[in-house]
């Protein structure tokens, strides 16, 4: 048992399941799962769908801020992404396309633009030794004007079936989002481990300095780490377009940034950098997006939802937190010793 | 003789299993200067943490004015009469001058209970006035050279009716002239009646402004002398320790090899303003020591060597062809390794583990895509352990539990690991109990009989004498001589004190 708790996944996953459980006792048809017309139906179901997109950019940010960096441009650049799917199936369809060639052009198209966005990034914390956080609010303020610049300031609506695939389809009954969070989780997973990748990204965000006398490459590795953000940035942005047809340069991935790093957070990664826990950051992701569903079907009003969400946000981290163990710890101990001293007097 | 004010006797103190001071004492007379001396690791700065109340001693005591005094923080011991200004102005440079002075005890208006600023300024210009310096006290602190911000630092420091002023490093970042001035107001400061403790690296300031030396050597007093009857190379002699003079070359275990082909060489090797051209050489299966003292050039030179900093002037030669080297990953591609002067920041990486810290240069040259087997890691990591004898729970402890010795052999085994062509070690022993000092020496000389060459910078005549078979030694960022083997501590130490 005491193991199990110091398990670093251990409070994450009690997080969820808590949220999950307490979900099931509001509303007794919650937890159920159906099978109907070949596919699973179920809030289960629904929450892991809607939590993909930013399952995938807390991923990427989980190995940015395992260097000691952050981005909070990824928003902008799921728009931009977005934005770039949506002209490239346009231009296309404009000109005779037909098939599949706008779908891999799209794809191509817009993940392209999303990593040089992350090259972008890495270069100016690399190369021009800006701190993260501003050097990444350059593309959270410029990026969505880049994306309204392509779209011509107009929302971009997809006329185009097989791109309605990636955010709506369904795969062996599963939605297809799944597959692809689980695929770039489980190829980072194995970059990370089979590669000396995870032990050279520790050593940098552990102590930059040591890792560089080393010998470790910080000043290649970091770049391509963003690269690698800007891009899952960008597949949640084709997630995203794909969902709702559309794409909308102003308002797709409003706020992402930050709950991408509370997903983070909340998965258990030190915001310090070194360690981190991908599964944790997947853990995170699906907390927020719980809590999201929480507040809606417990029927919160919606000027208040922000504040449950707040709410709810720090008591999750509140359970996390060492410290705080420490303290209920102690709590308990006093406790339990006032309520055994009055039995010794006479 | 003039009035004791302090006398600290019998301190000692441990951080863990370290001893930091050990039974050091000093006494500080009124209008006195006092300097304080010692290498690196000698305990200076732990003796005036205990001073200034910033750590409290395990035992001995300390006397102010005929009292005993045990202050626990700094700002006891300030109102005791013992103020101190840090080598870093630890003062705001967004406030004005006059803020700086008083922050924390502003004069308050009788009624209001206001800050009465008209009397800080007034106060404030007549503080300085008793420096004779003359600036304006309204004036942000940031806008004044550091030269004008250490005064301020001191005259705040004298604010509160010091007895003793400590002065840490204050001539570290100031220029000769700087200097002068600084020596001018201590002086007036030693005429008031005021106890100085001078605490500084440079010797040539220590004949110039100082009245009695005391010196420290790995955390014990070595003495105390007045600086007029004590000549450089004795001082010199007491820092670096008295058996060095008397002590023989190492024992020629091998044949000298003065014909092996150079690993490395530097020709004329030079960085501005961290050194002058310098040409050395070392061979395979030598172990050169690099000798001289602090700012010397020693750790500046280990730098170019590796590609930490860029020579801007010369030529370096690994193997006989020149080489650029632009990263640590450059030079480690050579065959280069340095176990670094800061083991906490530049060395372990104390969140890994054993087996991590110890394989992680090996694997950076192999590239990140070809990873070692977790076998070869393991394997690896525990030939290091037993072989250097680390004391670690397990290869998956992480590096940040072990004590420093320990952590120092982990670097080490790091680079050991790589089967480097040039191990260069800067103050390899420092801040390490003997045991394991001796046991990273011998397996030095080890590998040096197997012919790897050994670059050895070392502040320890001792050490430097007993393992080197040629010792360069530095001085003022140059060159200042060259010793074959076989050469006695008293030689490297004229050559270090500039006596030749």
């Amino acid at each position: 048992m005491r193991r199990l708790v110091a398990h670093p996944l251990f409070w994450p996953l009690a997080a969820l399941a808590l949220l999950l459980v307490a979900n099931g006792l509001f509303n007794p048809g919650f937890l159920a799962l159906q099978w109907r017309d070949g596919h699973l139906y179920g809030n289960l179901v629904d929450i892991a769908n809607r939590a993909a997109p930013l399952a995938l950019v807390s991923l990427g940010m989980t190995m940015v801020i395992a260097v000691r960096g952050l981005d909070i441009s990824v928003g902008a650049v799921l728009a931009i992404a977005a934005t770039v799917a949506a002209w490239t199936i346009a231009r296309l369809q404009a000109g005779g396309a037909g098939g599949l060639l706008p779908l891999f052009a799209a794809i191509g198209a817009a993940l392209g633009a999303a990593a040089l966005c992350g090259l972008w990034n890495g270069l100016l914390v690399v190369k021009a030794g800006m701190q993260p956080i501003v050097a990444t609010l350059i593309l959270m303020v410029a990026g969505r004007g880049l994306a309204q610049l392509i779209s011509d300031g107009q929302i971009l609506t997809i006329y185009y079936a097989p791109y309605a695939f990636l955010g709506n389809g369904f795969l062996f009954g599963v939605p297809f989002a799944l597959f692809v969070v689980a695929a770039v989780f489980t190829a980072l997973q194995l970059l990370l481990g089979r590669t000396a990748l995870g032990l050279f990204v520790r050593a940098i965000g552990h102590n930059p300095l040591a890792a560089h006398m080393a010998g470790v490459r910080a000043r290649a590795i970091t770049p391509a780490l963003y690269v690698f953000c800007g891009a899952s940035a960008g597949l949640a942005g084709l997630l995203v377009s794909s969902n709702v047809a559309s794409a909308d340069a102003n308002n797709a991935g409003q706020m992402l940034e930050l709950d991408a790093i509370l997903a983070v957070a909340l998965g258990g990664s030190a915001l310090t950098g070194g360690r981190f826990s991908l599964a944790g950051s997947l853990i995170g992701a699906l907390i927020i997006q719980a809590l999201t569903t929480t507040i809606y079907s417990i029927g919160v009003p919606s000027q208040v939802n922000l504040v449950v969400k707040a709410l709810l946000v720090a008591t999750v981290l509140l359970l996390q937190a060492p410290r705080f163990h420490l303290q209920m710890q102690a709590l308990l101990r006093r406790a339990s010793l006032l309520r055994r001293a009055p039995a010794k007097q006479p | 003789m003039s009035a004791e004010v302090l006398r600290a006797e019998g301190l000692g103190k441990r951080f863990g299993a370290t001893v930091a001071l050990d039974g050091a004492g000093l006494t500080l007379r009124a209008g006195e200067i006092h300097a304080l001396m010692g290498q690196n690791g000698a305990g200076k700065s732990t003796l005036i943490k205990l001073l200034t109340g910033v750590e409290s001693p395990d035992v001995g005591q300390i006397v102010l004015d005929g009292r005993v005094i045990a202050p626990a923080t700094p700002l006891q011991a300030q109102h005791e009469g013992i103020s101190t200004v840090y080598q870093e102005v630890n003062l705001c440079p967004n406030l004005s001058v006059a803020e700086n002075l008083y922050a924390g005890r502003y004069p308050r208006h009788r009624w209001s209970g206001l800050i009465d600023r008209t009397k800080m300024r007034a106060d404030a210009r007549a503080l300085l006035a008793g420096l004779h310096l003359q600036i304006d006290v309204d004036q942000l602190l940031g806008s004044y050279p550091v030269a004008v911000q250490q005064m301020v630092a001191i005259a705040r420091a004298l604010g509160v009716s010091a007895r003793v002023l400590i002065l840490d490093e204050p001539t570290s970042s100031l220029d000769q002239n700087e200097v002068r001035e600084l020596f001018a107001v201590m002086r007036r400061l030693r005429e008031g009646g005021m106890a100085i403790l001078f605490v500084t690296h440079f010797l040539d300031q220590v004949y110039a402004v100082s009245d009695r030396i005391t010196v420290l050597r790995n955390g014990a007093p070595v003495g105390e002398y007045l600086t007029a009857e004590l000549p450089q190379s004795a001082l010199v002699m007491a820092m670096v320790g008295r058996e060095v003079a008397t002590s023989v070359a190492r024992e020629q275990t091998h044949a000298a090899p003065s014909d092996a082909p150079f690993v490395l060489e530097a020709r004329g090797l030079a960085l501005r303003g961290a050194l002058e051209p310098i040409d050395l050489g070392v061979r395979a299966g030598e172990v050169l020591g690099l000798g001289g003292l602090l700012g010397s050039g020693r750790t500046e030179f280990a730098r170019l060597l590796f590609g930490l900093d860029r020579a801007d002037a010369g030529e370096l030669r690994v193997a006989g062809e020149a080489v650029e080297l632009h990263d640590p990953a450059d030079a480690i591609a050579l065959g280069l390794a340095l176990c670094p002067e800061e083991r906490k920041t530049e060395g372990i990486v104390a969140g890994l583990s054993v087996r991590e810290n110890i394989v992680l240069a090996l694997q950076a040259r192999s590239g990140w895509w070809r990873a070692l087997s977790p076998a070869r890691q393991q394997a690896l990591a525990r030939e290091f352990v037993a072989l250097l004898g680390i004391k670690a729970l397990d290869i998956e402890t992480p590096v940040g539990a072990l004590s420093g010795g320990n952590q120092q052999k982990v670097v080490l085994a790091r680079w050991l690991a790589t089967t480097p062509r040039l191990l260069i070690l800067d103050e390899p022993t420092r801040g390490i109990d003997i045991a394991a000092r001796q046991e990273i020496m011998n397996e030095i000389l080890r590998l040096a009989r197997q012919g790897m060459a050994v670059l050895f910078i070392s502040a320890e005549l001792e050490e430097l004498t007993r393992l080197s078979d040629r010792i360069v030694v530095l001085r003022d960022r140059r060159k200042a001589g060259e010793l074959p083997a076989g050469s006695d501590g008293g030689q490297v130490l004229e050559l270090i004190a500039g006596n030749t």
